[in-house]
């Protein structure tokens, strides 16, 4: 659902309609459980914290100023519910990604320079993720440090901005900034990784 | 010039910056003008490129289960609260 259409019912239910009712719980209830599976790691948690956060933000539905920013407020929500989730069970260790380990190395042949990466045209930009490549992210997500995957999936997969990322994480824009290039750069290195394996098996398979 | 410089260096840390047109107009402008001259540092951006792609069309493979009936009355009770203690008076 494009974020005009989630504004759109935002409103409707604001306006006490209840043909919207349904349609945002489907819709919402998608986005809480994805965001807070990646986060706490357990399909009961991401369950509980995507019943948690809807409960609260029908109670608070009267306080939702602004209906263009619903996605930033409900995924705030349900981050705060992750948080206490994570604090009851395990608490992933945080650990800085540091720039250079994602700069990659280069090829120097005579005068000639090349980067040591992956043939990058060969990976598909339709809509459909094959399921092979969506593992590689599954797991890219899941490796990264909580907190530089709760930015990555604000910001790229949930498609917030800069800013309402910002708001939800209680973050500077500046950190924000900083952790979503190092999260991107890890996820592209795991790609990279996977996209190089496949062009390996190909040359194998046609010597 | 060629890659590998303390340019490149530079380029490599604000290049996500660039790619969501957050980056100041100088620096920007800097970045186009490295870019040009930088075939190593186009195709690393044009990889990142499409990992912000990836990631926009991103879609984890658990879903939730369907919601249970009482689970879905409370949520109605909880908005239909909300709604009506949000009526303007005199409306």
């Amino acid at each position: 659902m494009e974020k005009e259409a989630e504004i759109q019912l935002a409103r409707d239910l604001m306006a006490g309609q209840p043909e919207a009712f349904d349609r945002f719980v489907e819709h919402f209830r998608a986005k809480i459980f994805q965001y807070s599976w990646l986060m706490c790691g357990h399909r009961e948690d991401a369950e509980e914290v995507s019943q948690e956060t809807l409960l609260r933000v029908f109670e608070n539905f009267n306080q939702l100023r602004q209906p263009e920013r619903v996605r930033a407020w409900v995924l705030r929500i349900a981050k705060n519910f992750c948080l206490m989730k994570r604090r009851r069970s395990q608490f992933a260790p945080t650990q800085e990604l540091s720039l250079d380990e994602y700069m990659p190395a280069l090829d120097r042949d005579g005068g000639h320079v090349k980067l040591q990466i992956a043939d990058w045209s060969s990976l598909p930009e339709d809509r459909m993720l094959r399921a092979e490549l969506r593992r590689i992210l599954d797991q890219a997500i899941a490796r990264l440090p909580d907190t530089y995957r709760s930015v990555i999936l604000l910001r790229d997969v949930e498609d917030l901005s800069t800013e309402e990322t910002a708001q939800v994480l209680d973050l500077s824009v500046d950190v924000i900034k900083t952790r979503l290039h190092r999260a991107r750069l890890a996820i592209r290195q795991e790609v990279d990784r996977y996209l190089k394996t496949k062009e390996g098996s190909a040359r194998a398979s046609r010597n | 010039m060629p890659h590998g410089t303390e340019e490149c260096k530079q380029i490599f840390a604000t290049l996500s910056e660039y790619l969501d047109l957050e980056l100041a107009p100088d620096a920007c402008r800097q970045m186009e003008a490295h870019l040009a001259g930088c075939p190593p540092c186009v195709e690393f951006a044009e990889s990142l490129r499409k990992t912000v792609a990836l990631c926009h069309e991103y879609q984890a493979g658990e879903m939730p289960g369907p919601i249970s009936q009482s689970a879905r009355a409370r949520l109605v009770e909880a908005w239909q609260r909300a709604v009506a203690g949000n009526k303007p008076s005199g409306d």
